[in-house]
């Protein structure tokens, strides 16, 4: 062997142990919290919402609170997402401005989640008057949500193979026609896999909703949309700060319970993608 | 005619929504600079800037933002030195080393990473990364700089090693094979060739890396130690721009000093993060030529 294989195996070796280094703390991790959060997750836990200061009880509110911020989001961020992406594939042209809308997309997946939490919280807390609310929340964390959803579709939509449109159009369809019928079809699998992405990181996120909907403790479930809630991100940062001598096991749990519906959502994306990768036609 | 109408419409709402992102950026751009003008119509922008004490309910109130400003700064830095060089050297290990179905499994876990919620890092920051720090290097407090530095820095992994990764696939293969034709080892065409004709990219990655990290708020709120005290080091506990957003909105009055003061800060992270992303963007841009 000479000098050159010598120094390819051991840099090799390197590699790959920096690379163990990086993987094991990530696997730690998850061990550590389903250790030592598992024994406390039960049916009470799930169902029931916190008693006594939290230090008992359940985590129920902040559940259904996380369950309609995702719904509340999607709801904003996904029409919207789709037709921005649909122009910038479809429609927009090689100029100034789709080099703006470019660059802005760019820019909105860049700004930090606390700078929509303050930018949230004046536009829609209190010059519209929606109050710390579901609405709010939504509304921040789907305008934080919008650049992923636009960059997974649009790359969804610059899949579709361009010879779908041109035969589409000769066979004199009109452009939306064309777009509905034969374009967007064919691209929903990336859409769903990019959407369900987003709104996963979207549950995971306290900073937008620090001001604009979330609750310190609220045992009772929301009425409408201009109520506040608790949600699960938020929940484990105040009863790991804010509350003193908290059981330790409820934290862990709440955590196990965030990443378990966060990792649900991953899942159900990654199962869609390979679902409908088997049924790719072209 | 009612088809017609109705596709005008839909077309007309998809040119909107095309419009909407620009909107979003612009709005926010002027949101944050109506309210943190307003802090400068009471208070220099001059002592804002280049204030060194951040005393926001003491009288009268200092809203000097270096102490925060260098708090990011030490906590930044600190992440990315441990990241970067992590990052780059397992996104090599996986697009060049890895077999096939290795690299499947180690790209699944920094995806199961990547979605992990920062709370919960927080959350483990405080129960075990603090205590465990404190102990080994016999530290006053583990809520200190080092304890975000480490959990940010894991944080941002994901980030760089995907974007390193995308950078060094993107690599023509006809380099390699020119590499390989001329009798180089892997290694030998991984590091003198590959590598710097992925510079570009690994750049973007380490810059959108950075901004992720200035941008991460509840991690450095949660184990910084909250104390807005200009930093002499990483061991001690600090407080950063978007630490300071986060733990004193809920304080302050709507339309008083402080609540603009915290507007400001918001504005100097937004111009931070537009500075970053752009230049990402730049090499990004590079890259793919």
């Amino acid at each position: 062997m000479n000098v050159a294989k010598i120094r390819e195996k051991v840099a090799f070796t390197i590699l790959g142990l920096i690379t163990l280094l990086v993987v094991i703390p990530i696997l730690l991790t998850i061990f550590y919290v389903v250790k030592n959060g598992a024994g406390a997750v039960s049916w009470e836990f799930l169902t029931q919402p916190p008693r006594a200061g939290m230090k008992q009880g359940g985590i129920f509110p902040a559940i259904v609170g996380t369950i309609l911020l995702i719904i509340g989001t999607m709801l904003f961020s996904l029409p919207l997402g789709i037709l921005s992406a649909i122009y910038l594939v479809e429609y927009a042209k090689d100029n100034l401005f789709t080099r703006l809308i470019k660059l802005s997309v760019v820019n909105l997946s860049g700004i930090p989640s606390i700078v929509y939490g303050l930018f949230g919280f004046t536009l829609f807390v209190v010059i519209l008057r929606f109050g710390t609310s579901i609405l709010a929340g939504s509304l921040t964390l789907a305008i934080m949500s919008l650049p992923v959803i636009i960059t997974a579709t649009k790359e969804a939509l610059e899949s579709v193979p361009f010879s779908f449109r041109e035969i589409s159009l000769s066979l004199g369809a009109s452009r939306w026609q064309t777009i509905r019928y034969c374009v967007l079809p064919y691209a929903i699998p990336g859409i769903l896999t990019g959407t369900v992405l987003s709104l996963s990181r979207a549950a995971g996120e306290t900073a937008p909703i620090l001001f604009t909907v979330a609750a310190f403790y609220l045992p009772r479930l929301p009425h409408s949309i201009f109520d506040q809630v608790m949600a699960l991100p938020y929940h484990l940062y105040v009863i790991s700060t804010q509350v003193p001598n908290m059981p330790m096991k409820l934290s862990f749990a709440t955590g196990l319970v965030l990443i378990g519906l966060v990792f649900l959502m991953n899942l159900v994306s990654i199962i869609l993608r390979a679902h409908y990768r088997k049924k790719k036609l072209w | 005619m009612l088809k017609r109408t109705s596709e005008f419409v839909i077309e007309a709402c998809i040119k909107l929504s095309g419009l909407a992102v620009i909107i979003f950026v612009v709005a926010i751009f002027i949101f944050l600079l109506k309210d943190a003008l307003s802090l400068f119509g009471v208070h220099s922008i001059n002592d804002f800037l280049f204030g060194k004490k951040w005393l926001p309910i003491s009288e009268p109130a200092k809203f000097g933002v270096i102490p925060l400003l260098l708090g990011s700064l030490y906590v930044t830095v600190g992440a990315i030195v441990i990241c970067v060089p992590l990052g780059v050297c397992s996104a090599m290990f996986i697009a060049e080393v890895a077999p096939s179905h290795l690299k499947h499994v180690l790209k699944s876990l920094v995806e199961i990473l990547a979605a992990i919620p920062s709370v919960v890092l927080g959350f483990i920051g405080i129960v075990w990364l603090g205590p465990f720090l404190r102990n080994t290097l016999n530290l006053s407090t583990g809520m200190c700089g080092l304890t975000g530095s480490l959990l940010l820095a894991f944080m941002a992994l994901p980030t760089v090693i995907s974007i390193s990764e995308d950078a060094l696939i993107g690599v023509p293969k006809a380099f390699k094979e020119a590499a390989f034709g001329l009798g180089a080892t892997r290694w030998q065409t991984l590091w003198r060739i590959v590598l710097p004709s992925a510079s570009s990219g690994i750049i973007a990655a380490v810059m959108l890396g950075i901004g992720r990290v200035i941008g991460e708020t509840m991690v450095v709120m949660m184990v910084t130690g909250n104390s807005p005290v200009i930093p002499t080091s990483l061991l001690q506990p600090l407080r950063t721009l978007t630490a300071t957003i986060a733990g004193e909105m809920g304080e302050t009055v709507a339309g008083s000093e402080h609540y603009f003061a915290l507007f400001a800060v918001g504005l100097i992270l937004f111009i931070i993060t537009f500075i970053i992303n752009f230049i990402a963007d730049i090499c990004l841009r590079k890259a793919r030529k």
